[in-house]
């Protein structure tokens, strides 16, 4: 797969089609994969990696870079094609400096997940059949991929891009996940129950940012926590509870337009289940307004912007104990 | 630094007899910012508007806080005497100690708690109030009625009359509604048809009125002075302009078994039909339900009869759309279905009917030739039951909780009218309370009982059951207390009536409220009703509120005068308080124009500075003030808070929502 890629993209770059070349390469570590922009053939040879680890969605990047001259390519999985249709949507990248390879994806590996399997010092990761094998300083240890695949993977909701323009590998469907059953397991519980479980797992922030930073919906050219005008930018927490509020606020902020890709949860070095924000919103949408995946129809409008008569009146927020 | 005036008003005992204004003013005076806070009686009053006045110059005031009614009541005097005296209107903010506060509450210690948050968050959000200017927008001189009934063709002619263009969308082939199907009215039992046709053929006459009939309004755009509607044409598969409205194809026409909805079904008609001798325009209209060329594209009989040609079967659906400066919904009214009244039998036995219905029976151009006949066999009925309040005035869920107003009157007509017709037949009335108010309308109750001796009963009827070609009615008379068994030959039910369906999604594309059983809510319910809060949608007939004739035509009247009022304007001062973009902030995402109700939002893309001092082209949105109307919509759909609206900024909000919580 990855020497595929490569050659697509030092052909293209070579023909004059694409200027530069989205893809990752190794950050500090092997399985500390980062995005990255490749100019000439001798840096895709050199740096261009392509493995287990990539799970980094690199349509955000196509904000800022679709604006630049000439034109560049990029490699979508199909989750990332998601979010990228979503930004076309919502008119932040110019598509005709966009060319797209859409690449499959079966799951990709969770370093957290092979931590806690006792492998630590990764070096590599390669795949066997149905299992990794994961290369470390101690030596090679064998891993069946299912204990080892992220969470958003084990759950993941289409294997069909949502846009490309040419692909590398099998296109897939569109695929029933379990994504909610965590979200219907928190609505089961009390307000209570719930208020501690969002508080314990919220503490852990230390407003890193990393969430925004990475969220292909959180692409706003000044973010309101940035913007001194907004009330809430660099304001000292009045209490440990208003820290909290961040993750509550950007749920909003990206409510109706997040596709689900999980980036948030990915990056989060507290490890806080961010996503489920997010999924506890499309969830709603879904149950309110009809099945609604932001990303997949470019012209479809978008729920929480538009109005049917069909549409759900306020009072359901009481009819489904909103008012406990 | 801000120099704010504050004034509490007592509103007589209004506001005084449940919160302490002293207490309220001293407490406000404290405020930061306030420089001076004083209270009176009735500062509307020109006493009271002058202390404003003099305050603001004295005390050289920057903005003005006014703790008194709802804003709605006064807004307007408040901002013109703060604007006489030099201070920028959109520098007073009202505090609604009224309606919001002593009008709600009993307790006067709570109360006055409650004023003085609603003063200090009314003071927190003038502190950050900007100077407005109004624009003007211009007036499109052309009205548009939606319903064609006698409501609407009142208003349509009125402003007609007045010079102004106007335009009738009637969805049925022809305009007349209900009240071409009404036999008599009362209480001068003339023939409806007689009064009616000559305003139906004025209507078609008249050179300033276009008649969009078998036509539906499809979208709504804009705003008062400035409306854009799209009206969907319905196909009628007849070319309009060519019809003559001979009717040679309605008699040649192979398909017989359509149920005429002209009366009510109770015959039938052909697929390609007329409504009535007298419809407007008189064109035929093809069924497309029931015509078998369309259907299977075989027959062709209308077009091979018909001499002009105007026989289209390719015809289309289509959209008109037009600029207007006014709307008068006219929507009106339907009986209820029956459904939930199985006890009345009106499933089981067709000598159950409604009272419209009943009409159609005693109608000369009615099924029957105007014969009162048992739709059942056919023959001449001998008792005849009328039950009143089927589905009114019920508040069991089944019906409408309200009076519909007409049916005391139709059935008091009714009974005469049998009487009068067919003194062999007996006639009796179930009521639950016989309701007169109107100009000569208990004499002619009383005429119904004292020189017709319609035998009038207190009570309900609980059971029709048929049985042996008769109908069992079975009844309390709770005046003798006693249970009374008829054994009628027809039972007539006064349906209780409702709003048209349409009005619903209409009032959502018109942005007019509607109360719980959608009727349109009028401005105000005794000083403006003839108006929707919506501004430039006005509001005739059943549409607001079940009406009779006379009361309908009088507010046709006063509609049609609201409008030619607003179309005789050249200009409109427009509302200052619109949106505006930020465009260092905005994304260019089209969220804000997504969910713009009035179209006022396009995106313009401009080169911006970028911080390493590069320049960059953005797609950015643009707001036409003209066309915003301030609702807000889009500053709460903005992602980035680029959106903020002019005298209700987002800061100013939150500023109103940490005064409340301080």
């Amino acid at each position: 797969m990855q020497e595929a890629m490569k050659a697509r993209a030092k052909e293209l770059l070579a023909d004059g089609s694409v200027n530069r070349v989205a893809g990752w390469k190794i950050g500090e570590f092997s399985y500390d994969i980062t995005p990255a922009i490749f100019e000439t053939a001798e840096e895709i040879d050199r740096d261009f990696v392509y493995d287990d680890f990539c799970g980094a969605n690199l349509s955000k990047y196509l904000i800022s870079q679709s604006r630049k001259e000439g034109k560049i390519l990029v490699f979508l999985k199909p989750c990332d094609s998601y979010s990228f249709a979503q930004l076309l949507k919502e008119h932040r990248i110019i598509r005709e400096n966009v060319y797209i390879i859409g690449i499959e994806c079966y799951g990709k590996a969770d370093i957290n997940k092979i931590r806690e399997k006792g492998i630590d010092g990764v070096l590599g990761i390669k795949e066997s059949g149905s299992s990794f094998v994961i290369d470390s300083i101690y030596g090679e240890a064998t891993v069946p991929k299912m204990d080892v695949y992220a969470e958003r993977c084990l759950v993941c909701k289409s294997k069909k891009h949502a846009v490309y323009d040419e692909l590398i590998g099998e296109e897939g469907d569109v695929v029933p996940s379990s994504r909610f059953d965590k979200v219907a397991e928190l609505e089961a519980m009390t307000p209570d129950e719930r208020f501690e479980f969002w508080r314990g797992e919220l503490s852990r922030c230390i407003r890193c940012n990393a969430c925004r930073n990475v969220c292909p919906a959180c692409s706003c050219e000044n973010c309101v926590f940035d913007n001194p005008n907004s009330g809430i930018a660099n304001k000292a927490a009045a209490d440990s509870f208003e820290e909290n509020m961040f993750h509550i606020i950007r749920a909003f902020h990206v409510a109706g337009r997040c596709t689900d890709c999980g980036e948030c949860s990915r990056v989060c070095p507290q490890n806080i289940p961010l996503h489920l924000l997010n999924r506890k919103f499309i969830k709603d949408i879904n149950e309110f307004y009809g099945e609604y995946q932001a990303g997949e129809n470019p012209d479809e409008k978008a729920p929480l912007t538009n109005f049917t008569f069909d549409d759900c009146e306020p009072s359901i927020v009481y009819k489904r104990g909103g008012n406990q | 630094m801000q120099r704010i005036g504050v004034f509490v008003c007592w509103c007589g005992s209004n506001i005084a007899a449940t919160v302490d204004v002293n207490a309220v003013t001293e407490t406000l005076a404290k405020e930061p910012g306030v420089v001076y806070a004083t209270n009176y009686q009735y500062m509307c009053s020109e006493s009271g508007q002058n202390l404003i006045k003099d305050a603001i110059r004295d005390q050289k005031l920057t903005g003005v806080v006014i703790c008194s009614c709802s804003p709605r009541m006064h807004e307007a005097t408040f901002r013109k005497a703060a604007a006489s005296a030099g201070l920028n209107p959109y520098l007073v903010e009202i505090a609604n100690i009224r309606e919001q506060c002593s009008w709600i509450h009993k307790n006067k210690e709570e109360a006055t708690e409650k004023a003085i948050i609603l003063g200090r968050t009314a003071i927190a959000k003038v502190q950050l109030n900007a100077p407005l200017i109004a624009g003007e927008s211009p007036v499109v001189k052309r009205a548009l009625v939606i319903g064609g009934g006698i409501a609407g063709i009142q208003t349509a002619l009125d402003i007609a009359e007045a010079g102004f263009e106007v335009d009738i969308v009637e969805k049925k082939p022809t305009v007349g509604g209900k009240m071409t199907q009404i036999d008599k009215t009362f209480p001068t039992l003339d023939c409806s048809a007689c009064i009616l046709t000559p305003k139906m053929v004025e209507v078609a006459q008249n050179d300033n009125i276009k008649i969009y009939s078998y036509s539906e309004v499809e979208a709504v755009k804009g705003f008062v002075g400035n409306f854009t509607v799209s009206i969907r044409k319905k196909a009628r598969y007849v070319k309009e302009d060519i019809c003559t409205g001979c009717g040679l194809c309605t008699e040649k026409c192979p398909q017989k078994n359509v149920p005429n909805e002209f009366n009510l079904g109770l015959d039938t008609r052909r697929a390609i039909y007329i409504p009535f001798a007298q419809a407007v325009p008189k064109v035929a209209t093809i069924d497309p339900n029931y015509c078998t060329k369309l259907n299977t594209g075989k027959c062709g009989v209308c077009e091979k009869i018909c001499t002009a040609g105007a026989i289209d079967y390719t015809q289309k659906d289509e959209i008109v759309e037009q600029q207007y400066g006014a709307i008068v919904v006219a929507t009106g009214y339907n009986p209820i279905k029956l459904d939930n009244f199985e006890e009345y039998a009106y499933s089981q036995s067709p000598d159950v009917v409604t009272s419209l219905e009943f009409e159609r029976l005693m109608n000369a151009a009615g099924p029957t030739g105007g014969v009162l006949l048992r739709p059942s066999d056919k023959t001449h009925p001998h008792t005849i039951v009328f039950v009143q309040c089927v589905g009114s005035r019920d508040v069991s869920g089944c019906g409408k909780p309200y009076c519909s107003k007409i049916c005391c009157m139709y059935t008091a007509k009714h009974a005469m009218l049998c009487r009068e017709k067919y003194p062999d037949t007996e006639v009796y009335v179930f009521y639950i309370d016989v309701r007169t108010p109107g100009k000569n309308f208990d004499e002619f109750y009383r005429r119904a009982v004292e020189e017709y001796n319609v035998h009038y009963i207190k009570g309900m009827v609980g059971k029709v059951a048929p049985s042996g070609g008769k109908l069992k009615v079975q009844a309390s008379d709770l005046l003798n207390n006693e249970q009374l068994h008829i054994d009628a030959d027809m039972v007539v039910l006064a349906a209780a009536i409702e709003p048209d369906k349409s009005a619903r999604p209409l009032a959502t594309m018109l942005t007019a409220s509607m109360d719980t059983n959608d009727f349109f809510t009028e401005a105000h319910p005794k000083l403006r009703p003839v108006e929707s809060p919506t501004a430039g949608i006005y509001l005739s007939g059943c549409c607001q509120g079940p009406k009779d004739i006379p009361e309908t035509v009088s507010q046709a009247s006063a509609c049609a005068a609201k409008v030619i009022g607003l179309l005789a304007k050249d200009k409109l001062t427009c509302n200052p308080c619109v949106a505006h973009s930020d465009e260092l902030m905005c994304n260019g995402c089209s969220s804000c124009a997504n969910v713009c109700p009035y179209g006022a939002i396009t995106y313009v893309e401009k080169e911006f500075r970028q911080p390493d001092r590069t320049m960059l082209v953005r797609r950015v949105a643009s707001v036409n003030p003209a066309v915003c109307q301030g609702c807000g919509a889009c500053t709460v759909a903005c992602p980035s808070g680029a959106m903020d609206l002019f005298g209700f900024s987002n800061k100013q909000i939150m500023a109103e929502v940490d005064a409340i919580c301080k």
